[in-house]
């Protein structure tokens, strides 16, 4: 990696990353005492933003250069030097990192605005906005890192602030839909998610130590460019790394089967759920895998249960989504499948595909999210659509957002989600099976619908909220974030038109670079026929239009077959209803065990038993026999005097003794 | 000191002098008595110093008498100060009824 000679090159993205820490630092020291919540707003949103405007003019730099120096690193401190382990505090500047740091800092600064708004009033505000900088701190060192231990920095900063921020409403109670029985508060939320993260952090730690061992380093560059020489094609070795590392994006990008925290996770404040839930932490697993291509393509294997997990993700999560009624789960669930469409995507090899969906997903999810928000909002903090209804005329402008949102996730031409969605379906075709794309079409099929029966039930239809509810259209820094949002979800698909439209995929070329020592490594690209293609995205477009329409057609004029249609197969309902009892199977094979486990064998035995045994035995015996020494104490001087007399006498005839002998 | 006297005389005496002192020290309850029995063993000592000096024709003994003397004065100064301390806090210069030096 060539060192930058310039300032755009060096200093910049050092600002980028450590702007939002300073705003992280401001807020979280001063915030209390600043007691303004313009000040704090300004500070929070500020630092993002104009970590922003340099991440463009790196862009811009990045792309004034010749396309082979478009990666440099740049080296802030020798972090970790032990023996043979040396680790730099160094971030990585290339096309890949570039495209990340945009979305992050750009969604996010929306994001932040838009909190300005949403927090307005809350006593903690100023605490707010300073997790929120460290989460995006956190995130670009993420993935800025060009090693893998400060990746791991990052991928654990992120965990602390999901937590953080999920329980941010710390004395709330929140509705877990079933499980655990009754209400949990929203630290329960925020402790699940961490616990769930946690798991999959120690398959990527796991991961970490076997790479080291076998490579010598930890650096992306030196390993990614051993790795082919280093590990034959699907050797166990690797393919035991690579599983490890996906463990760990299971967990982050809320894969079956650690996808259990993320839907708990909207128990925090709604901007929290569209930066980290949707648009930037989910993601991490994503580009985790993305920036270990490498290592994955030499797992064949690994590859293949990626894309099953992926795809199988995808379906599940979204039938789930058809039965929630609670605004922000459906959109949780959603992004759980829409995560499962990347990992699918990323797991036929189609890299560039996977991210090109992470970042139209990123436009729209957040949009959805904001805009879900703004409903919230409006409706003092109901979240259930079956109370909502009518709201197009009370909210036009968050209505016309969403509507574009919907559509976009939906996969309707030209907007953003169309492009990127197909063409993870089509690699999924073409370099993967008939079944994961087979899959994967009707997952969109179900995507569209679930997404217009939330539009049509929060939007459509006679108002079904109390007469005491007055919904009011969105203050001004909530809706100028969804408008913009909104203007991305509907052309940020033009990024990555397909060559079978005549378009040059801008961002495919774009990555190409990044993905060309794996491009190597996979087997040639088939390149099915361009009429497979147009059919193919036929199908899509046709099965998405069909959902919008079903759905409204239901949810509008036939609510009685929706109503028949649940009564008439309750079980099926319960059980899509109650997530396939997956959080009660893992209580019942993981969590009960590992609690009882720890109870009784742990606690009450091991530690009880012999540890605490072994440290009170000893004080015990030193107290009993100190009990018999003091005896000798009297405090009567002269008993004292008398043992001073033995004592010398004694000394004094071994001394004599010692003489004449 | 007359001449002839054998130096074990000395000894002797400054033996059961010793002997005397310390079981008094041990064996007396009476602070001021203990005090006095340490005199005592103090002065055998500084008698058998004195002996082997003359024994020996060193002056150095005798000096080192000078020196105990000396030390012992002050050790009586600061000894009475505290039983006089003593007697204030206790109302008693019995050692066996202050039994405090202990844990």
């Amino acid at each position: 990696m060539n060192e930058p000679a310039d300032t755009v090159g060096s200093l910049y993205p050092t600002l980028i990353v450590l702007l939002p820490l300073l705003g992280f630092l401001v807020n979280g020291l001063a915030g209390r005492k600043l007691a303004s919540e313009t000040v704090s707003g300004i500070i929070g949103s500020g630092a993002v933003g104009i970590s922003f405007l340099l991440s463009l003019l790196v862009l811009v730099d990045l792309t004034g250069r010749p396309a082979e120096s478009r990666a440099y690193t740049v080296t802030l401190f020798e972090w970790i030097a032990a023996g043979g382990l040396a680790v730099n505090a160094a971030f990585q500047v290339d096309q890949l990192s570039v495209m990340m740091m945009l979305i992050i800092t750009g969604v996010g600064f929306l994001i932040h605005v838009y909190s300005i708004g949403y927090m307005h009033g809350d006593p903690a505000f100023w605490r707010f906005f300073a997790y929120l900088n460290l989460f995006i701190f956190m995130m670009l060192v993420l993935v800025m890192a060009d090693n893998f231990l400060l990746m791991f920095l990052g991928w654990e900063g992120v965990g602390l602030c999901s937590y953080l921020l999920i329980g941010f409403w710390h004395t709330r109670k929140f509705d877990t839909g079933g499980y655990p029985r009754g209400a949990a508060t929203t630290p329960d939320a925020a402790r699940k998610a961490f616990v769930v993260n946690r798991i999959g952090d120690v398959g990527f730690l796991v991961a970490m130590f076997m790479l080291f061992d076998a490579t010598g380093t930890l650096d992306f560059g030196d390993v990614f460019t051993q790795a082919p020489a280093r590990f034959t094609s699907g050797e166990p070795l690797i393919v035991a790394i690579t599983l490890l590392l996906f463990l760990g994006a299971t967990g982050k990008s809320a894969q079956i089967p650690l996808y259990i925290w993320l839907p708990d996770a909207m128990a925090g404040p709604t901007p929290v759920s569209a930066l980290i839930h949707a648009a930037t932490m989910v993601t991490a697993g994503i580009y985790m895998v993305a920036r270990c291509s490498v290592l994955f393509v030499l797992a064949p294997v690994t590859m293949e249960v990626v894309a099953i997990v992926g795809i199988a993700t995808a379906f599940f999560a979204a039938t789930m989504g058809l039965v929630q009624t609670d605004i922000k789960k459906i959109l949780a669930y959603s992004t759980v499948s829409q995560l499962g469409y990347m990992f699918a995507g990323l797991g036929v090899g189609a890299f560039t595909a996977g991210l090109f969906h992470v970042m139209t997903h990123a436009f729209f999810k957040a949009l959805l999210f904001l805009g879900a928000g703004a409903v919230i909002h409006a409706l003092h903090d109901e979240q259930d659509v079956t109370k909502m209804g009518g709201l197009k005329k009370f909210m036009p402008g968050t209505y016309r957002t969403q509507l574009i949102a919907a559509l976009a996730i939906a996969g309707v031409p030209p907007l953003a989600g169309f492009f990127s969605k197909d063409e993870i379906l089509w690699k999924t075709f073409s370099e993967g099976s008939v079944v994961i794309w087979g899959l994967g079409w009707l997952t969109a099929g179900l995507t569209a619908f679930y997404m217009f029966r939330m539009m049509t039930l929060v939007f459509e239809g006679e108002p079904r909220f109390g007469h005491d509810k007055h919904p009011h259209e969105a203050p001004a820094t909530m809706l100028i974030p969804l408008v913009v949002l909104a203007v991305l979800s509907a052309a940020g698909g033009f990024l990555g038109i397909p060559h079978a439209l005549g378009g040059g995929n801008i961002l495919e070329t774009w990555l190409e670079p990044v993905f060309e020592r794996s491009s190597r490594i996979l087997p040639p690209s088939t390149h099915g026929s361009l009429a497979t293609e147009y059919v193919l995205m036929a199908l899509s477009v046709g099965i998405g239009l069909a959902g919008v329409i079903l759905a409204r057609k239901l949810y509008v004029s036939r609510r009685d077959v929706v109503d028949r249609f649940a009564t008439r197969f309750s079980s099926l309902y319960a059980l899509l209803f109650n997530k396939y009892y997956i959080d009660e199977v893992l209580d019942a094979v993981v969590v009960r065990p590992v609690k009882v486990g720890s109870q009784r064998l742990l606690w009450k035995w091991i530690d009880a038993g012999i540890i605490d045994g072994t440290v009170n035995g000893c004080a015990h015996a030193l107290t009993a026999l100190s009990t018999v020494a003091r005896k000798i104490q009297t405090g009567n001087v002269s008993n004292y005097g008398l043992a001073i007399l033995i004592g010398i006498s004694l000394l004094l005839g071994f001394i004599i003794a010692g003489w004449n002998g | 000191m007359p001449p002839g006297t054998p130096l074990e005389y000395y000894l002797i005496l400054s033996a059961v002098m010793f002997v005397t002192g310390a079981a008094g020290v041990i064996l007396r309850r009476n602070a001021i008595v203990i005090f006095m029995s340490i005199e005592l063993m103090l002065n055998s000592v500084n008698l058998t110093l004195v002996a082997y000096a003359h024994h020996l024709a060193d002056h150095a003994g005798q000096i080192l008498v000078f020196f105990v003397m000396a030390i012992a004065a002050a050790e009586a100064a600061i000894g009475l100060a505290i039983v006089i301390a003593l007697f204030r806090n206790k109302q008693t210069v019995q050692v066996d009824e202050i039994n405090v030096m202990k844990w």
